[in-house]
This record gives C-alpha cells, structure tokens and sequence, in this order.
C-alpha cells in the first residue's frame, strides 16, 4: 500500500514531464549521453571548449584547478594545454572580452555558458552545434535550425563544413565537406556537450559518488530500527 | 513470564543497535555542515602564493604585499645591520627561534631567512593581531638609545628586531611568524609556498 | 545521580512534567496508520529547512547583482555547499508533498471536526505560512522563474480595485521587481517567516496535545478509560510512536536521497530549467508557471475570465480557494469523523475533489489552451462546489454507524 502510493505519486510527476525543454523551433532534438566517468571524452571537450568558445563565451564559475581534479589532469598539465585566458590556476573561466564590446558587435552578450546545460539541456546543445547553416540573408552567413537567427556563427565550421538548410522540408544536406568525416564531427561535439554537462554541475561526481552510501546507510539502520519497532509493539494488541 | 523477560531484552538490544547506527549516522550528517565553514574554492584560489619581484628593492627597504589578506613584508637589510643582530640575543625572548610554529624549518637560522639580507615575514603582531611598524632608524628619541632598528607594534608596545624576533617581557609572547616562501630566480620570491610546492 | 539532577531541575523548570505531557503520557489511539507519518515528517523537514537554509545564509548574498553568482558559488566553491543547497531545495519541495499529505489524511478522518477545530486553523495558517516562505524563498536564486514568478504574483496584489498599484509598489520597494525586493524577500524568508512558522508549529501541537489525536476510525478515545484514567484505546506516544515514526523516517529520507543524490531537479519540477539563466527584467522566459505547489491555485487564477477589464474576479477565486479551507469545520455538517463511516455523498464529493485539485495542479504547469481552460473551469466549479454544497450533501449523507472502540488489525 505504502509503495503503491509513492509510486503513484512518483509517477504523477514524472509522467507529465510538463517542465522539459523544447526547441522553440520544434525540431527533434538528439541527445547525447553524459557520462562524467568518461575522462578522456572530458579532456577532449575541455580542448576544444578552450579552443573554441572561451574567447568570446565565458564560463565563470568554473575554477582550472577544479576541473583539473576533475578530469585527472595535473595543475600543469591543465596550465599548459587549457589555460590560455587566466594566469592563476586557481582562476575562473573568464574571458578578457568586455561585455558591452561583445555587445556591440555581435548584437548580443554571448552567454555566459557555466551553467548552459542545465537551461538548456544537453539534447539542445548537441542539436545546436550540429545544425548551423548557410544563409546568405544573415550577417555572419549562417543561421540555426534550433535557435533561429542566432548572433553565434558556425565557430566549428572547418570541421563540420557547410549544411544546406531546405526551406520546404526543413532537411539539412551538407554542401561542402570539413576536415572530420560526420561521424568524427558527432563525437567532437558530443565531448564538447559532454564537458558542458560537467561545467553546468561538477558536483554531480561528488553527488552519484555519495548517494550510494547515503541509500546504503538509510538500508541499514532500517534493518535495525524496523525490529526495534517490532520490539515494542508486540505488547499492543 | 519468560515472554516478557525476552521481550524487555529485544527491547534493549534493538534499541541498543538503532542507537549506535543512529549516532553515527547523525554525526556523519554534521560532518558536510562544519566543513561548509572551512574556506571555499574562492577564497582559497585568493590566498594562493603571491609572487614578488625583489629586484628593485633598496637596501634597508620594505615592502609590503598581500596574502591570504595578511600584510608580509619583505625586507632587505644591510649587511651592517645584519651584524648587529646577534648581540641582541640576550635581550630576546625565543634567539635561536625554537619556536617551530612561527618558521619553516629553513627558516629556523641565525637570520630567519633563506638569504641572509632578504627577510620575509607576516606583519601580525604575535600578541593581538596587530601589524607592528616598522622601525629601522636608529636610538629614536621614542624607543630609546638601545634600539638597533626593528619593529615596533603601536597597539601595546611590543619591540621585535630586524629578523622579527620579540623582545624579553613583551605582551607578545613569540616571534613574528615568517610564511613558507621560497625564491624563484634571482629576483622573484614566491609568498605562501615553500620549494616543494607545498603551501 | 540522573533522578536528582532532574528533581533539581523540575523544581525550577518543568521539564519532566511536559516530558511526560506531550511524549511518555501523551496518549495516542493506538490505530494510527500510513497517514499519521506526515505529521512528525513535517517537523523533520522544517529542522532540515532551518538548519539547511542557517548554513546557506552564511553563504549567499541578498544583492541583486551578486544573488545568482553565490547560488552557483554554494554549488561549487563552498565545500559540501551543493549537498546543503540540494537538501533545502529538495526539502522544499518534500515539505509541499508531506503537508498536502498531512492535510489530506485530515480530510478523509475528519480530523478538522469538534473538538479539533483550533488544530485545523492553527494548520491552515501554518500552510498559508509555508506558502509565503516558500514564494519569498524561490526569489533568492535570481534565475529568470524566481524574478518572473515574483512578478506575476506580486502583481496579482495590483489587481485588486483601488489599492492594487500603489500595494504592489510598496510590496516590491521599487517599479518592476528589484534589488529591493530581493533584499526585503530574503529578511522576511530567513526570520520573520519562520518565526511565525515556528510559533504556529508549537500551537498546533498544544491544540492537538489538549484535544487528544483523531485517528482512522474517528473514534474519541477520551470517552474510555480504565481505572487510572487512561484511555483504553491509548498507547503512549513514546516509546510506541516514536520507534514507529522512526522507521517512517528512515523510508521518507530513503526516498527523499533518491531525489536528491539522482534527481535533484526532478526533470525541472523541483529545479526549473530557466532557473539557471539569471534574471532578466527585459526578458520574460517563453512558458513561465510557478512551482508546482502552487499551481492549482494558480490554474484556479487563470480560469476566472476577467471582468469589467478587471483581472480581480480571479485573484478573489484564487483567495476564496484556501479561505474555503479554513471553513471546513463548519461547513461539514455530519456528525461522522473518519471516511470509513461516512455515506456515499461525501465519498463521491471527496473523489471528485482530489481529482479537481490534482487535475488544477496538472493545469497549472502547462501553457493556456481552450481545452485546458475549459478543464480548469470545470475543475475549478468542482473545487468550489466541493465547499460550497458540503453543508447539504453531508446533512443528507447516510453515514454508517461509528464503533465504540477503535478497530485494530
């Protein structure tokens, strides 16, 4: 009876998942499966998130030197290979570009992307950096098919290439190929999403870590204060 | 009868052990709470080591910086006033620093330095967390004909000399506290880390 | 030793005599069952709210420019600072399920019945209590859903005729919602609310210690006792319920960490997703609805149509909801307490209920369609009739007749 109930009401929450993030283009979006175990895809992500999106987006809540526990990597290690923008490695993920200057010239402030995945969602995000493409009507010449007229251009382009976005069928074909095969390119974007997921909550390593202690510390005292229950109440009748 | 005698022990041994994993795990639970006070990521990153450039500084000069929101001085004293220190000893209070908290062992030297002129050391007064002055003139009209240049903390008088070393019967009972450092190059010290790394 | 340690200090202070009041002479029927967890399961969960937020307070900044940095600051820089941001946040939400628990096992035994009438209204303004701190709480993280949820309901206080405007700007200290606000919200949610929290709790329990507990047969235990006075149908409240409430606990807090260790978001109902971009007053986020322990009322809110280009009609329908709560006692006319008794009229009324609450509460969270406001109007002229018509359908209910005694495996 007890079960039933909270599973009842579990259910009632879950089912009407009314919360949950939609494109507001309503295209399908593609998830991808975060797995924070997985320290080299980490790596990767972390590479090309330096590389490519810390010049202009910043992440500032997000400390070098905790990622660098994080994702097994020395304080020197991350020095040399990830740290370009702060000199400190006790510094955040920030960016020397002003935001009024950014605003200027791109028409908005690029976010601030450290805590992106849990706004967004990491099926948006793969979606998004996958489905950039030509439009000659837009300044910087693409457009997006999950956040329309976005001020962000295609920064992976070399190695996606070029998609051809059908108006009628909202299809993409790609027209011009990159340096990585489609395949190649999914798994870059996918590490990128990847360490996105763990800049939104490092904690969460921490958090799974616990939780089985925490689940099997609450099981034991239950197989020790159920019988202390049975104990007392034998003499009700 | 026996049933009640069973039952009054089930009772007790159940209890017992509810108790026992109970406790532990309610002090396990206030463990994350006091850690919680301890200082965060942020203000830990704050108080990493500070580095120093030393090549501009004068003789008899001081400087001071910050770390971990302390004042720390770096000092470099003459090779005279280096000289002077060692007929003091009598007068001092811990001489041969003995004290191990308020030194790293390479530190703990005639000098209390690394370098012999180059001193560096956290500008708390050792009795109530003042931050001393510093005092390197000498036989001042205020400190009296004795003093060879020093520190002197205004708060309650405390006279330290030019390794920070305290006075006999002060109110501070032990010598100015000098940080782990160590030097990097010629002219660059490193504050809060000493050669190893460690801070 | 311990006995005149305690002879010292009951001369002085009373605490063996209240010892014995409310826990080892505190008699309780001893038919309690699954629904009686929620009571003790609250209080657990205002000792975590507190002793969680006390913690949080050392680390989080009421300034509007600073608020959603520290928020973030707790989940990394602050040490164990995520498991005490999660616990309070995941406690919020507990707090709603276990309260609505609560005051439902109070609806389906007549627990709000003679003589429990002060219990019931010392509760209902306990939930109305919860609901403050909970609102004023949600504006803390300064996401786009705290500023935008806060903007809504503090403008409901504008519709009302007259006084709306100038209301609403005194409540928000400025012309849209601001630091201001943010600053006031966070004194009231850290002491001034839980003060009044915490002096509601102890009435409550002094009304229902006085009165004695309801339980599932409606039955008074007071009207037998044996010899010495004490109830026949009685057990003292420790050791029996305390070793009983015990496990209760140890089931609730094993759910409660699968929520927080596995899903402290609970896909966006516990944590919303536009919570994690910052506020921004120029920016209204696509879908904005409040917390979901909210949103029966808030559906209740939307299906009222506006009248004479006044939004008030529906804010009064939204108020009237919880006030009808209040009334219950007097509005149940029926001398049988517990559901087991009672006719098929209240049962059907009661089902019929539920359904327009959940289905409220469903409506709630989702974006205005025709259907839904269709569906939120009839649930919502459920809801009131539920009320409304009680004082007829429970004069003319054929309830069954009440045991003497109270009925036990």
């Amino acid at each position: 009876m007890r079960t039933l109930i909270f599973a009842l009401f579990f259910g009632y929450l879950s089912v009407i998942s009314g919360q949950a993030i939609a494109s507001a283009e309503g295209i399908h979006l593609d998830d991808v499966e975060v797995d924070l175990a997985d320290k080299a895809s980490l790596q990767r992500g972390a590479k090309t998130f330096v590389n490519y999106c810390l010049s202009c987006h910043a992440a500032s809540f997000m400390r070098y030197n905790r990622m660098a526990k994080d994702l097994d990597l020395s304080d020197d290690q991350v020095k040399e290979n990830l740290m370009f923008a702060s000199e400190k490695i006790g510094d955040t993920m920030t960016i020397a570009m002003r935001a009024e200057d950014a605003k200027k010239w791109f028409g908005v402030t690029p976010p601030d992307l450290s805590v992106i995945s849990r706004s967004r969602g990491t099926a948006w995000l793969n979606t998004y950096l996958q489905t950039f493409f030509i439009d000659d009507a837009k300044a910087v010449g693409t457009n997006n098919a999950v956040f329309k007229d976005v001020g962000m251009p295609h920064i992976l382009w070399e190695q996606q290439g070029y998609l051809h976005h059908d108006e009628e069928t909202g299809h993409l074909t790609q027209v011009k190929e990159g340096t990585l095969s489609t395949y190649d390119y999914n798994v870059m974007v996918a590490d990128l999403v990847n360490f996105l997921a763990y800049v939104g909550e490092p904690s969460k390593i921490q958090r799974l870590e616990l939780g089985k202690w925490v689940l099997l510390y609450l099981f034991l005292f239950f197989l020790v204060a159920y019988p202390m229950k049975k104990a007392f109440w034998r003499d009700i009748h | 009868m026996s049933h009640t005698v069973d039952n009054s022990k089930r009772r007790f041994l159940t209890t017992a052990a509810s108790v026992v994993v109970g406790g532990a795990g309610a002090a396990a639970v206030a463990v994350p709470f006091v850690l919680s006070m301890l200082p965060s990521a942020k203000a830990r990153a704050a108080g990493a080591p500070v580095e120093v450039d030393i090549s501009k500084l004068e003789i008899g000069q001081l400087i001071t910086v910050e770390w971990r929101g302390k004042p720390v001085w770096v000092l470099n004293r003459s090779s005279e006033s280096l000289l002077t220190l060692p007929a003091l000893n009598d007068q001092l209070a811990d001489p041969e620093s003995d004290v191990s908290s308020q030194q790293p062992t390479y530190a703990k030297n005639e000098h209390r330095s690394i370098r012999d002129n180059i001193i560096v050391l956290v500008g708390i007064c050792t009795h109530l967390g003042c931050s001393p002055t510093y005092r390197p003139d000498l036989a001042p009209a205020d400190l009296g004909p004795e003093w060879k240049g020093g520190f002197f903390c205004p708060c309650h008088g405390s006279r330290y000399d030019l390794s920070g070393r305290v006075f006999k019967n002060m109110p501070a009972p032990k010598n100015l506290v000098v940080p782990p450092y160590h030097f990097l190059g010629d002219n660059n010290v490193v504050i809060g880390e000493d050669a190893q790394g460690t801070a | 030793m311990f006995s005149s340690l305690m002879g010292w200090v009951d001369a002085r202070f009373p605490a063996t005599k209240m010892w014995e009041e409310h826990l080892s002479k505190y008699y309780a029927p001893k038919n309690f069952n699954f629904w009686y967890f929620f009571g003790s399961l609250a209080l657990l969960v205002l000792v975590l709210q507190i002793v969680t937020g006390i913690f949080l307070t050392m680390h989080y900044k009421p300034d509007a420019a600073l608020a959603f940095a520290s928020v973030e600051y707790i989940m990394r820089d602050v040490e164990w600072g995520w498991l005490i941001r999660y616990l309070h946040s995941t406690g919020a939400s507990a707090f709603f399920i276990v309260i609505y628990l609560h005051m439902f096992r109070g609806l389906i035994y007549g627990s709000y019945k003679q003589p429990r009438e002060l219990v019931w209204l010392f509760g209902m303004f306990l939930y109305m209590a919860l609901m403050a701190e909970a609102f004023m709480g949600y504006l803390l993280p300064w996401g786009q859903m705290s500023f935008w949820g806060a903007q809504v309901i503090i403008s409901l206080f504008g519709a009302i005729p007259f006084i709306g405007d100038q209301l609403a700007l005194w409540i928000r200290g400025d012309f849209v919602v601001a630091d201001a606000t943010l600053n006031r919200f966070f004194a009231f949610h850290v002491i001034a609310v839980p003060l009044v929290i915490l002096g509601l709790v102890v009435a409550h329990i002094i009304a229902l210690h006085e009165v004695g507990s309801n339980n599932p047969d409606g039955v008074e235990i007071k009207k037998l006792k044996d010899k010495n006075g004490i109830p026949l149908d009685g057990i003292p409240f420790h050791p029996y319920y305390s070793v009983k409430d015990i496990v209760g606990v140890t089931v609730f807090l094993f759910i409660f960490s699968l929520v927080l260790f596995y899903a402290p978001e609970m896909d966006g109902w516990f944590l919303e997703h536009a919570n994690f971009v910052p506020a921004n007053p120029l920016k209204t986020p696509l879908h904005i609805a409040p917390v979901w322990y909210f949103t029966p009322f808030y559906a209740i809110l939307r299906a009222v149509p506006s009248i004479a280009g006044s939004s008030f009609p529906g804010v009064v329908a939204m108020g009237l909801s919880i006030v009808f709560l209040f009334l219950l006692p007097w509005l149940d006319r029926s001398p049988v307490k517990s559901i087991r008794y009672r006719g098929n009229y209240f049962r059907i009324a009661l089902v019929l209920f539920v359904i327009s609450f959940v289905g409220l509460g469903f409506l709630g969270t989702q974006p205005v369609t025709d259907l839904y406001t269709i569906l939120a109007r009839v649930f919502s002229i459920i809801y009131f009739a539920f009320f409304v018509l009680m004082p007829i359908y429970t004069k003319l209910d054929k309830d069954k007749p009440v045991p003497e005694r109270v009925t036990f495996k």
